[in-house]
């Protein structure tokens, strides 16, 4: 009977799943055209019933009353973290904040179905972050000393980079963690930070260089730690945001091409680099070694099919590290190949959101930021999902606010609360130049000779 | 109301969101090409992953689903599995040995169709109300039915007809890949393989786990002039103006060839010297085409490479470019040490009859629910061109040859027409030999491969021969 149940759940998963993927799409498609009506209210029932589902399939098959706790945990927090934005933010974006809720449930699904214990980690972190995240954007507001920084988030970084690589112990083959923190996953932030500082204002070759030396040492740093897919993600961050602010196709082929050159370099010299390229050349002849996990994750994908096999009818745990570099492979298996394409689809919506934000921002420095973190979570979501599946060599990252970790989940929820922050600050930004206006207005209707009918009238307010 | 100096804001602010719109359309397409290609995994890569006998993951359906039949093509069950009152699970093959290899086992790791179709026979495409039914009385489904492209009636010709001799049999289809029987001896009992299992695998003289048809890896003796042959039509461009003296034997640089028998067979041109199998012709125009001619054309006819199946055995042609005289003329003539699994001789062979494309191979026709509905077919898929329609016609013409005045002759007014090429492949000092026969039957429109292989059964016309002709009349007469 309980197989039934799960049966007939996991098409309904399926259903809401692409309901809200379709209305999400819309959404975007309605922000991007400028629509400042939309409501969320769909978003939500659809998201509350994708949980509700997947838990009582959860407590169903695994009995324990843990899934319990943690769906009421999860249902707590969103509310509060909605409730608070609403009276704390009016103007903040609600698509952003529900497709952040929609990314920490199916998480959440995921590893309470792999790892309770995980899961409740995982929650906790989330509870601390959003709420302590709650006073960012008022803070983003405030702190306009920000774009000043610039050598101290060049320094920071480099500096802690070195640290890691200097003192950290190797695990999966790479230096990654110092007393279980990830660094590398805080100085994505601050580098993003350094970039804009750095290039906000006028851009002249001096600032190019400087950008490029920093960024060489961070990226740098990181190869040598061996971590391949943040190296792979800061170059990109840097190439984007030097493009952008340049306008300069000239040092996108530059970037572009020290990149390969530097790409085929690395595959002859590191021992690691040329094992993850033969793992994805042909994955089952080296199955015994390097090409065991990318085979499990095919073997995952390619089994759980597109309706995928239901919640705990899989085998997702013989995956190694499958909380989490390969969790995708685990909503493939059980969750079905259609709602990881819903996922995708999903994560392609959370960036146009985050570009859709930076193309609204005035302020040059707030704008390359918005940009900066858009790239980073596009980058990231593109090098996890196409390792998974064997489309580019894994990189060995993760799937941001879906995989196990809790570095990653804090800097990614900082993150976005940053993005939070320069989209209520947009709003700022318009009414301050409403003032302006009308001062200046104020000021040519005083003269007394020099008349004009106008009609100043409030600007649009979005 | 805009005035001059907002217009000049508002053309540059789109300027300067030109180059965020092409990052965002840069990670858009990024996007799409990985969603896409997921699309693609599913539909044309997924399956390879789902058989593959290192996913473990298809044991866990087990626990749901009751292991579906394996049946022939003319309808006899080869493997089902007995469900008893108390829910227990028997695994029974009602031929016993006689499809050992190619149905495989199921206990003790899984062989043959039982690993190969292990996804389809765990996989229920039962009635979705009977599923429903099932589900609520706590049964298990019953998985799917495989449909083999195996000929219960041949396939019963060639286990007996190879008797007690060790040996293989292999027949299939040159127009559409599809097998039609495959034996290996010495064989085993599937239904007693867990009582038997450390006996079975600490066996070395028998090995009687191993598929010789597919796995074995034997001199290809005279079989092997159909590739000298062939690299001397590519180097000659025709066998015609071709005439050798045949004094029995050859001898360059010390090395003595001899033919069978000490038999000098006198003047003969390219048809004669290749039906009367000539060793002293063939070990001389290997000399003349040299090492790296002939490593070329075995290579093209996939010698050291994959097979079409990966459970295949690759062949292995070791010769190189620097082998001394001797060694190229007894290559040439398929010994030398040149190994070929039986499989690929009849793949070769099927290529030939097929005017040069070899057909995939395949032993599964069909996958039926268990209520007979068709779930998946199988549909006849080129592999490759092995060589040209010319090539194959022309080696036809020497196959011909061979039925019809040369070591073939056994086959000849049988009702039938048929091409092939025997073999005895030397094994030891003392002169013992395999007994090969590779042809095909009807030459107007090639119907039935069939290779045989008899090991210590002497020439190629004394035991090979003659099985192939009673597969043959049972193919054509029952």
């Amino acid at each position: 009977m309980v197989n039934l149940i799960v049966e007939l759940s996991k098409f309904t998963l399926l259903t809401l799943m692409v309901c809200y993927t379709l209305h999400c799409l819309y959404l975007v498609h309605a922000q991007a055209q400028g629509d400042t009506e939309i409501s969320t209210a769909l978003e939500c029932l659809l998201l509350f019933a994708i949980d509700t589902v997947a838990f009582i399939v959860l407590y169903l098959k695994s009995g324990d009353r843990m899934v319990v706790f943690l769906y009421l945990g999860m249902m707590a927090l969103f509310t509060v973290i909605m409730v608070l934005y609403h009276l704390l933010y009016p103007f903040s974006s609600r698509l952003l904040l529900n497709n952040t809720c929609c990314f920490l449930s199916i998480g959440l699904i995921m590893l309470a179905r792999l790892d309770m214990e995980a899961a409740w980690k995982q929650f906790l972190i989330a509870v601390g972050t959003c709420l302590l995240c709650l006073a960012v954007p008022v803070m983003i507001r405030r702190m306009r000393f920000l774009k000043k920084l610039t050598w101290i988030y060049g320094g920071a970084g480099v500096v802690l980079l070195a640290a890691v690589f200097a003192l950290a112990r190797t695990s999966y083959g790479a230096k990654l963690s110092l007393m279980g923190v990830q660094p590398s996953e805080a100085i994505k932030i601050t580098f993003v930070f350094f970039m804009a500082s750095l290039l906000w204002r006028r851009v002249t070759m001096k600032k190019v260089l400087i950008a490029t030396g920093v960024a060489a040492l961070h990226v740098g740093i990181l190869v040598l730690s061996r971590d391949l897919g943040s190296a792979l993600i800061y170059f990109i961050v840097y190439l984007v945001m030097i493009y952008t602010s340049t306008r300069k196709v000239l040092y996108l082929g530059a970037g572009i091409g020290g990149g390969a050159v530097a790409s085929v370099a690395a595959y002859h010299i590191f021992g690691h680099v040329q094992e993850r390229i033969s793992a994805w050349r042909d994955p089952m002849a080296v199955y015994e070694n390097e090409g065991y996990q990318i085979v499990q994750s095919l073997f995952a994908i390619g089994t759980g099919g597109w309706f995928g096999m239901g919640l705990y009818q899989g085998s997702p745990q013989i995956i190694p590290i499958v909380k989490n570099d390969f969790i995708f492979s685990a909503i493939c298996e059980e969750l079905g190949v259609i709602f990881a394409i819903c996922l995708i689809l999903l994560c392609l919506c959370f960036f146009m959101m985050i570009l859709n934000i930076a193309l609204e921002i005035r302020s040059p420095f707030y704008k390359l930021i918005a940009l900066g973190i858009g790239t980073l979570y596009a980058t990231q979501v593109f090098l996890t999902i196409g390792g998974a599946m064997k489309f580019i060599p894994l990189t060995g990252v993760t799937l941001p606010l879906v995989s196990y970790g809790g570095s990653s989940l804090v800097s990614t929820l900082l993150m976005l609360s940053i993005i939070q922050g320069l989209y209520i600050f947009r709003e700022d930004e318009d009414e301050e130049i409403e003032r302006l206006r009308r001062e200046a207005l104020s000021a040519k209707n005083a003269r007394p000779f020099f008349k004009r009918k106008t009609d100043a009238g409030p600007r649009y307010r979005r | 109301m805009p005035a001059p100096d907002t217009a000049g804001e508002g053309v540059r602010r789109r300027n300067r969101n030109r180059e965020y719109t092409l990052v965002t359309a840069f990670f858009v397409l990024l996007f799409c090409s990985l969603a896409g290609y997921l699309v693609y995994f599913t539909v044309f890569r997924s399956e390879d992953f789902i058989n593959s006998p290192y996913n473990t993951r298809q044991d866990t359906f087990a626990d749901r689903v009751v292991r579906g039949s394996i049946v022939s093509s003319d309808g006899e069950t080869l493997a089902y599995t007995q469900v008893y009152e108390d829910g227990s699970e028997e695994r029974i093959y009602p031929y016993g040995g006689m499809y050992a290899h190619v149905v495989g086992y199921d206990s003790n790791g899984k062989s043959g169709l039982e690993s190969e179709a292990n996804f389809h026979l765990l996989s229920s495409h039962d009635f979705f109300l009977n599923q429903i039914r099932n589900e609520v009385k706590g049964l298990k489904n019953q998985g799917d039915t495989v449909v083999t492209s195996l000929n219960a009636n041949l396939q019963a010709t060639a286990y007996y007809a190879l008797g007690d001799h060790r040996g293989a049999i292999m027949a299939l289809e040159p127009k559409t890949g599809r097998i039609l029987a495959m034996v290996s001896k010495p064989d085993f009992d599937p239904n007693t393989i867990s009582q038997n299992w450390e006996y079975l695998i600490h066996d070395e003289n028998d090995s009687s786990l191993l598929n010789r048809a597919t796995n074995g890896a034997y001199p290809p003796g005279s079989v092997f002039k159909i590739v000298t042959a062939l690299d001397y039509l590519r180097s000659r461009g025709s066998f015609e103006g071709y005439s050798y003296d045949c004094g029995g034997e050859i001898t360059v640089d010390e090395h003595t060839i001899h033919c069978f028998g000490y038999y000098a067979h006198g003047e003969e041109d390219f048809y004669r010297a290749f039906a009367n199998s000539c060793n002293c012709a063939f070990a001389r125009i290997g000399l003349d085409l040299g090492a790296g001619s002939l490593r070329k054309t075995a290579e093209d006819l996939l010698f050291n490479g994959k097979l079409p199946l990966s459970a295949y055995k690759t062949s292995t042609f070791p010769l190189t470019t620097d082998a001394a005289a001797g060694l190229i003329m007894q290559t040439a003539i398929g010994q030398g040490d040149t190994l070929v699994s039986p499989a690929h001789m009849a793949l070769l062979v099927s290529a030939i009859a097929n005017d040069g494309i070899l057909m995939k191979p395949t032993l599964i026709d069909e996958i039926r629910s268990s209520q007979g509905e068709p779930v998946k077919q199988t549909r006849p898929v080129e592999y490759a061109p092995l060589m040209s329609a010319g090539e194959a016609q022309a080696l036809q013409g020497l196959m011909e040859q061979v039925v019809t005045a040369g070591t073939g002759m056994a086959l000849n007014g049988r009702g039938y027409t048929a091409a092939g090429k025997t073999g005895s492949a030397e094994y030891n000092e003392e002169g013992d030999s395999h007994s090969w026969f590779v042809g095909y039957s009807n030459i107007e429109d090639p119907e039935l491969v069939v290779c045989v292989i008899v090991e210590g059964g002497g020439a190629g016309s004394e035991s090979a021969v003659p099985l192939a002709a009673s597969l043959f009349d049972a193919y054509y007469y029952g």
